[in-house]
């Protein structure tokens, strides 16, 4: 393993940084968010986790000099996102950040997710399109979706919370320790996630971004599907009320 | 329609939810595998404990004893379930079958690699 990640700047002097892509089918975005990474933060580790692709999203991400995992078949975004945080707690990575491979994120936005984690203020941060500016332009219907999570989870955590179903997110070490072991499956697993980290003892925090339109594709949500999803994650967010934590937190 | 009947009906359909909500607490059941048993033990639940609707339902359906209408019911989410199921299981086999091959694909080239860095 080439360890990169030694002369940072500033605090972030020997952290080592990964960005995890998970990707389905992105092959016409997928080049442009790795470079912009890139560009962002040369000292990046990107992953990216090919989740059953039929496109060429492998070979692309590859050529653009990411390294590639591909999953043998199409696992649903949780299980996509877990085999990254497990490559991440394999190969000792000091912080992990999530990033959508089609555009929607902006890699320039990065530094607001990290600085927190480098402080040691936080164990997850997540960048939240309703805090600060209100730039995020959505279907009335779904930014409604959106508002309702956040209420839930809020409660649920006992914390104020404004975009849980966000899945630009940064994670620390013990974050990472505890989510390779155990994460939530399948589709909008972000709003679980965020219960089980919170009820676990990890500190979560907010930081506002920005986010862009979706340079390709449409969404892959469609009216049925999304009240499937959200009843799902409403009875997992419920049940996971009276679970307990499946591992002790690591230091 | 007899009381008894009712109670026994909500009792059951009260068993199911609690069973399943406990093997979903103890992480034995993941909650994609638990929702059409959550909701046929709420509809059965509501059947028994609000008999107008059962008796309406029955009307409609032409079966004159309304708590048979209450089991035909029954069967046809556990005829879903088990529908289900099938899709699951032929998934996973699928999947199973891919995961082999590549198995042995990576064990091949483990040998392979193996023996070369031998000579």
């Amino acid at each position: 393993m080439a360890r990169t990640a030694q002369q940072g700047e500033g605090d972030a002097v020997g952290l080592r940084m990964i960005a995890i892509v998970p990707a389905l089918n992105e092959e016409k975005s997928i080049a442009a968010v790795i470079a912009e990474i890139r560009a962002t933060d040369p000292e990046f580790h990107v992953l990216v986790i090919d989740d059953g692709s039929t496109d060429h999203t492998a070979a692309v991400a590859a050529a653009s000099g990411a390294q590639v995992l591909s999953l043998p078949f199409n696992l649903g975004i949780g299980g996509a996102v877990q085999t990254g945080l497990k490559y991440a707690r394999e190969h000792d990575f000091d912080i992990s950040v999530q990033i959508d491979a089609d555009g929607q994120h902006d890699p320039g936005e990065l530094p607001k997710l990290l600085t927190p984690l480098i402080a040691g203020e936080a164990d997850v941060v997540i960048g939240s399109r309703f805090l600060g500016e209100k730039n995020y332009k959505a279907p009335m219907l779904r930014r409604i979706g959106i508002r309702i999570f956040a209420r839930i989870v809020s409660t649920v955590v006992g914390q104020p919370l404004t975009d849980t179903s966000s899945s630009f997110r940064a994670f620390g070490r013990r974050t990472i320790a505890y989510f390779a072991r155990e994460y939530p499956h399948g589709f909008v697993e972000t709003v679980e996630a965020t219960v089980i980290a919170a009820r676990c003892g990890l500190r979560v925090k907010e930081v506002p971004v920005v986010m862009r339109q979706r340079v390709m594709g449409q969404s892959s949500l469609t009216l049925p599907l999304s009240i499937y999803y959200s009843i799902k994650v409403l009875v997992a967010v419920f049940v996971g009320i009276f679970r307990r934590n499946a591992y002790e937190l690591e230091d | 329609m007899s009381l008894r009947v009712s109670i026994f009906a909500a009792i059951a359909a009260a068993i199911l939810l609690v069973t399943v909500f406990e093997l979903m607490r103890s992480r034995r059941l993941q909650e994609r595998y638990a929702l059409l048993w959550l909701l046929t033990g709420l509809v059965v639940f509501v059947l028994a404990v609000w008999r107008g609707l059962l008796g309406r339902a029955a009307d409609i359906t032409g079966i004159a004893y309304p708590p048979s209408a209450l089991f035909v019911l029954a069967s046809f989410f556990i005829t879903l379930v088990l529908l289900h199921y099938s899709t699951v299981i032929s998934k996973l086999s699928e999947q199973n079958t891919i995961l082999a091959q590549r198995l042995a694909l990576l064990e091949g080239r483990v040998r392979e690699a193996d023996d070369e860095s031998e000579h």
